[in-house]
């Protein structure tokens, strides 16, 4: 491994997830999250270029959470990198709190936007690009998007503009865990080939393990040759607690205290 | 743009979606912020000059509303002040959960333009009417809505909207030939209404294309000895409070006109007003039927759905006699 820091966050961030799934006492978003985790902390302790003690450096690399619901595993990857504290950390999902199930935009906790509705983010992220391509400002930016996700329109009405305006300052991560709310994709609406689809939008398209993180970081590092570049990360969804991987009822579910026990004793063996 | 009686009456011949391409060329020598978007309907939105003289500034985003006003989400959080422009129901509803989220949850500063609202459309039919957008509009928090009384305040607002910092949906009605309210300068903020005429029997509060007429419905009624006052509420929402105080204060009837369907738009926003008020005053509300109506030119829709002057000033006749 090439990289242990990613590593290391990324298993922080797991513990993160299911702690604060639990102590919530509701059902959450939690095996996306553990599917886009190494994803995450990849970007947040590797590639991304910012400072947690200045969260609005106009040269910071900007990250939008296209898929709103991912929030447990991008809250835990803003604690991570310091840009919000474990006491901020903690109020998740408490009344008043700014930590909720979908982004609301605080800059001064790194969160760029608001999220939730799906197929939202990824168009912001276009503007944002090419603001910067405009005002020739070096930062990139960067956004997610679930696999279920590219089910809306809008996804690909933004594909379309990216390599329109050769955004090469733009990647977008798909966090394609082969699932969604109602199932399997592809039983509920097929989306294979999605590197193949991107490709056929003008896109540089990279297909990785997406829990390989010495993968990840080479998709990022790799030129997309004036395009809007894709990182494909193929991914498990429940990653990381055996009793969730590739279990669809983990997609919004709430932990009792023996699940927690077990995930907790899971992660650390 | 010197607002005068030649300049006034070459912007009536344009029509407001003409002089909305004007307006916005006029003021991109003391933007360099601006940007303008277009969902493939520049040359239709008045807009081929400005893309023209400012290439860099104008972003067509092709035939994608959703995705315009989500990429003008982008900009604006950039610090670019954004206009994005269509006609009235593709974003007021196509892309309106974008515009909801954007422009109401985050407040980005982007000005939306509906081009060619109410029926001005004419033979285009439904399918292309802005007949329900304030009510869609108005009930997102934090969008400010307004609709311009003719060429001359399409002028004013857009220069005042380019130094507004926030979110707002800007709607054009009425069509080429475009009738005169203003021939010479006056004073315009968004949010202040403006008394056009002073009456003692009644208040018109008119919006867009309406105010026109209701000032051509006035001159009827006065010839029957009925003295109304005109207000032009150019800003739906937020509702001039002060405006509304001082025209309830009056005890008089109160008559909405707009070319908008009688749910959720002016006349809604002036009833909603009224209704937990101790002393209210009599409301009648003229708009367009919920319905989708007949189609024909523009003039021929204003008369078939009573919003030409006679029929306003007919309308005003029945209810005070009611």
């Amino acid at each position: 491994m090439k990289h242990p820091k990613i590593a290391e966050t990324a298993s922080f961030m797991r513990r993160k997830i299911l702690d604060i799934s639990y102590h919530s006492g509701t059902s959450t978003h939690i095996g996306g999250a553990l599917s886009m985790t190494d994803a995450m902390a990849t970007l947040y302790s590797h590639v991304m270029n910012f400072d947690a003690s200045n969260p609005r450096w106009s040269e910071r690399d900007r990250f939008i959470l296209s898929k709103g619901h991912g929030v447990l595993g991008y809250y835990p990857a803003l604690l991570a990198a310091g840009l919000i504290t474990e006491e901020k950390f903690s109020t998740f999902q408490q009344n008043g709190s700014d930590l909720i199930a979908h982004p609301v935009m605080n800059l001064d906790l790194g969160i760029e936007s608001s999220n939730g509705s799906l197929g939202h983010g990824i168009s912001m992220a276009v503007g944002i690009a090419y603001s910067a391509k405009k005002k020739s400002l070096e930062f990139k930016t960067y956004t997610l998007v679930g696999d279920g996700e590219t089910n809306e329109g809008s996804v690909w009405e933004a594909a379309m503009l990216a390599s329109h305006l050769s955004l090469d300052n733009l990647t977008v991560v798909v966090d394609y865990n082969g699932m969604q709310n109602d199932g399997l994709g592809k039983e509920v609406l097929e989306v294979n080939n999605m590197s193949e689809r991107f490709k056929a939008f003008g896109w540089h398209a990279i297909d990785v393990d997406g829990h390989d993180t010495d993968a990840l970081v080479t998709a990022f590092e790799q030129s997309s040759n004036g395009k809007p570049k894709v990182v494909v990360a193929h991914t498990i969804k429940g990653k990381g607690v055996s009793f969730m991987e590739n279990d669809n009822s983990w997609h919004h579910n709430r932990l009792t205290k023996s699940n927690y026990e077990a995930a907790i004793a899971g992660l650390t063996e | 743009m010197e607002i005068n009686r030649r300049n006034v009456r070459q912007w009536a011949r344009l029509g407001t979606r003409g002089v909305f391409g004007q307006a916005i060329l006029s003021i991109a020598p003391k933007h360099s912020d601006l940007m303008v978007m277009s969902a493939d309907l520049g040359s239709s939105s008045g807009l081929e000059r400005f893309k023209n003289a400012f290439p860099e500034q104008f972003l067509n985003a092709g035939i994608a509303e959703q995705n315009m006003v989500g990429v003008a989400g982008g900009l604006a959080k950039e610090g670019y002040n954004v206009f994005a422009t269509s006609f009235s129901p593709f974003i007021a509803m196509r892309a309106c959960e974008q515009v909801r989220m954007n422009m109401g949850y985050m407040k980005m500063n982007i000005k939306t333009v509906a081009i060619g609202s109410g029926i001005g459309m004419g033979f285009l039919g439904n399918s292309h009417f802005g007949i329900e957008d304030v009510a869609v509009m108005r009930s997102i928090p934090n969008i400010t809505v307004v609709n311009p009384a003719d060429c001359a305040e399409v002028f004013k607002l857009v220069e005042a909207a380019a130094n507004f910092d926030g979110p707002m949906y800007i709607r054009l009605t009425g069509t080429a030939n475009c009738p005169i309210v203003y021939s010479e300068d006056y004073s315009f903020e968004i949010g202040k209404a403006i008394t056009l005429r002073e009456g003692d029997d009644l208040t018109i509060i008119a919006c867009g294309s309406m105010v026109h007429e209701s000032l051509q419905a006035a001159d009827l009624l006065a010839e029957l000895d009925i003295q109304a006052s005109v207000v032009n509420m150019h800003t739906i929402k937020p509702l001039d409070q002060r405006m509304m105080e001082g025209t309830i204060n009056k005890k008089q009837p109160v008559i909405t006109v707009e070319e908008h369907s009688i749910i959720g738009g002016l006349g809604s926003a002036v009833s909603e007003y009224m209704a937990p008020l101790h002393e209210r005053v009599r409301h009648l509300a003229i708009g367009l039927p919920d319905a989708y109506i007949e189609t024909g030119d523009y003039q021929y829709m204003l008369e078939q759905q009573g919003l030409d002057a006679i029929s306003i000033s007919k309308k005003i006749q029945k209810f005070l006699k009611s």
